[in-house]
């Protein structure tokens, strides 16, 4: 492990930029966090936190001059690898048919994400299993994904509607980085911890000013990071959970969630792992064009089942349990693994502040089934 | 180009990008059902279904939907797909005439096991236009009639003239010696057959159930019923399929629409061994 000292982290944005990545990273906009274009150290969230709770988001001033003191906003990395808007393809007309040109994925972007937390390493490993994994690869994410370099910061706080430690995501980032780095603000020192997580982390610390860590400044930094597991906002009990909701179809709290919810697919929209799309075909004036494009979709949609006989969930209520059943539950058994990395992002968003963790310790606790947890 | 290398061509191809195809003829089984035969030209040089997959159908600027193939899996040059006219895309399909163009990509899911049925008796339970994606599936057991016992068919439909493949109903049961057993829920002046739903033709056969296997397509509701069916006449769940429907976009995995419980129809689906979707067949609005 090694230092960076503050004065020495631009050297890092250089540096990958010099390596021809176009680096992302968290800025204020908005009067939230959100990624966009970094070229800078000063272009960073520095001195400013966020408030969370359910339904709840803000910005803060701090009392110092922290680059990464805040949680994840309503940003996710999904939006670079999984646009919310792509061009599947184009089609002109010819003669009484038509030709296509397929998507062309030579001119992608290789991006460096700065600042990835832990529970967001998770998230994207999931989405690698829905797009990479499986029988067919959706080329236009492998071909992002496979050059995207990645800069993982741990989180030295938790938010109020974080969960990490439950869903064993977090706050630490173990794997799934180039780099990793920890901010420590103690003793008037100001500087980065940085892991190495891979061959092309090592070449690019390379260029920047570092030394050797010494074992205090390692200590120093577990106990900030343990400090920050034992204050998680939240907790989900994971034990048996998927079993619990396949025996709690006609649970009536799903009735009482489907009171509050507005359906709105706030929560699917700032989710990190929900990967639903829906496509669109769109012609020019003339006709002449037509383009195929894909975008993202909710469960929540009224549209989003609909077939010849007629639409398969037609409620509020169906619809909320189709989305927690299938991230705490059929998840597990599509990919091996649950599709929630407790990053609190749809408890934070959802406008009348409906969260995942106490429903689901709702229905738990009065289980339908034999089974008591 | 030899027919070897354009297959493994067409594999390489993205999953999502559609090819022309030439509309060779439309046929209409009934007022707002057709049936389009597609010329696959060079695209079809490669392309190989299996009975009861489907394919993504492009209409030009329009959109795609998910239907299945509904001819021969030994004639893949030639596809027919059995279409019922209820959305955007399914209206423009049914405006489209001889010479036009549309766009496919495909075969997608899986099919109709055979191998078990070989040397068994064959029940075949449909409801509306479930007959279509079982009609591949039938052209391959005729074609070697004598490598299986009975075939039967039970087909129900809402009246007489939404009726399905009406001429080679006849014709498989003529020719071909199959026991087809067809039943309307309303009859009119012209109809001396059977009323009533499919479930209720099963009083006029016998299934010997260690030796039968059964393919079940149609509504849900009508396959709940059937399955019930023939558990109560003993056929073991492992000898039963159905196949099943959800919304799609994009057929390979990845757009979340045709979720079924823990599978993705496009991808598992959409015909399962009666097993794996037992529970699921009871749970309203899954």
């Amino acid at each position: 492990m090694f230092i960076v000292e503050l004065s020495d982290l631009q050297g890092l944005i250089t540096a990958l930029q010099g390596n021809g990545y176009a680096v992302i990273g968290p800025t204020v906009r908005d009067g939230a966090i959100t990624f966009d274009t970094l070229n800078s150290v000063d272009e960073l969230p520095r001195g400013w936190t966020d408030v969370q709770e359910a339904g709840s988001y803000g910005i803060r001033r701090r009392e110092d001059d922290a680059l990464f003191a805040y949680n994840v906003g309503p940003h996710s990395w999904k939006k670079f690898l999984f646009p919310s808007r792509l061009r599947l393809f184009a089609a002109q007309k010819a003669g009484k048919g038509f030709e296509v040109d397929p998507a062309p994925t030579g001119t992608l972007p290789r991006y460096a994400f700065f600042g990835v937390r832990s529970c967001e390493l998770a998230a994207i490993a999931i989405q690698d299993k829905i797009f990479m994994d499986g029988k067919y690869t959706d080329k236009h994410y492998k071909t992002l994904r496979k050059s995207a370099c990645i800069i993982a910061v741990n989180c030295v706080r938790v938010g109020g509607t974080c969960f990490c430690d439950s869903m064993n995501t977090g706050p630490r980032a173990k794997a799934g980085f180039d780099l990793a780095l920890t901010e420590v603000m103690a003793d008037g020192k100001h500087h980065f911890l940085v892991e190495v997580g891979s061959p092309l982390g090592k070449s690019l610390l390379q260029k920047v000013t570092h030394r050797e860590a010494q074992d205090a400044e390692k200590v120093q930094v577990d106990r900030i990071l343990k400090a920050a597991e034992d204050k998680m906002g939240r907790t989900l009990d994971t034990q048996k959970l998927p079993r619990v909701l396949q025996d709690n179809f006609e649970h009536p709290r799903w009735e009482d969630i489907a009171k509050r919810c507005l359906s709105c697919a706030n929560c699917t929209m700032v989710c990190p792992t929900c990967f639903c799309s829906t496509v669109e075909d769109v012609t020019d004036l003339t006709g002449d064009h037509a383009e195929r494009w894909r975008r993202w979709d909710s469960c929540f949609t009224t549209d989003f089942t609909k077939v010849a006989g007629g639409n398969m969930r037609m409620s509020t209520r169906t619809r909320y349990r189709q989305w927690m059943t299938h991230k705490l539950s059929n998840w597990v058994e599509q990919f091996g693994t649950m599709g929630c990395v407790g990053c609190g992002r749809c408890i934070t968003w959802c406008p009348v502040g409906i969260d995942i963790t106490a429903e689901a310790t709702a229905i738990r606790e009065n289980s339908m089934s034999t089974l008591n947890g | 180009m030899n027919r070897k290398t354009q297959a493994a061509e067409v594999e390489v191809l993205d999953p999502m990008t559609t090819h022309p195809v030439l509309i060779r003829k439309t046929i209409w089984e009934n007022d707002d059902t057709f049936t389009l035969t597609l010329d696959m030209g060079d695209y079809g040089q490669g392309f190989r279904f299996l009975p009861g997959q489907f394919n993504m159908v492009y209409v030009y600027g329009v959109g795609e939907a998910a239907v299945s193939i509904s001819s021969d899996p030994a004639k893949p040059a030639v596809l027919d797909h059995t279409i019922h006219r209820v959305g955007l895309v399914t209206t423009a399909l049914a405006q489209m005439k001889r010479g036009d163009v549309i766009g496919i990509r495909g075969p997608y899911g899986s099919s109709w096991p055979i191998d078990c049925a070989r040397g068994k008796d064959v029940c075949i339970a449909s409801g509306g236009i479930g007959l279509a994606p079982l009609r591949p599936i039938i052209y391959t057991l005729i074609k070697r009639r004598e490598e299986y016992g009975r075939i039967i068919v039970l087909y129900g439909g809402r009246s007489p003239l939404d009726l399905l493949y009406r001429v080679e109903l006849e014709k498989w049961a003529n020719d071909f010696n199959v026991e087809v057993l067809v039943t309307v829920d309303r009859g009119d002046s012209s109809w001396k057959g059977h009323i009533g739903v499919v479930t209720s033709l099963f009083q006029y056969i016998k299934l010997d159930a260690r030796e039968t296997i059964a393919y079940v397509c149609g509504p849900e509701v009508m396959m709940r019923y059937t399955v019930d069916e023939l558990d109560r006449r003993g056929i073991p769940q492992t000898q039963t399929y159905l196949s099943m429907e959800r919304n799609m976009k994009c057929a390979v995995g990845f757009c979340g629409h045709c979720q079924y419980g823990p599978t993705f129809i496009c991808k598992e689906g959409p015909v399962y061994p009666l097993p794996r979707v037992r529970p699921l067949l009871d749970r309203k609005e899954l």
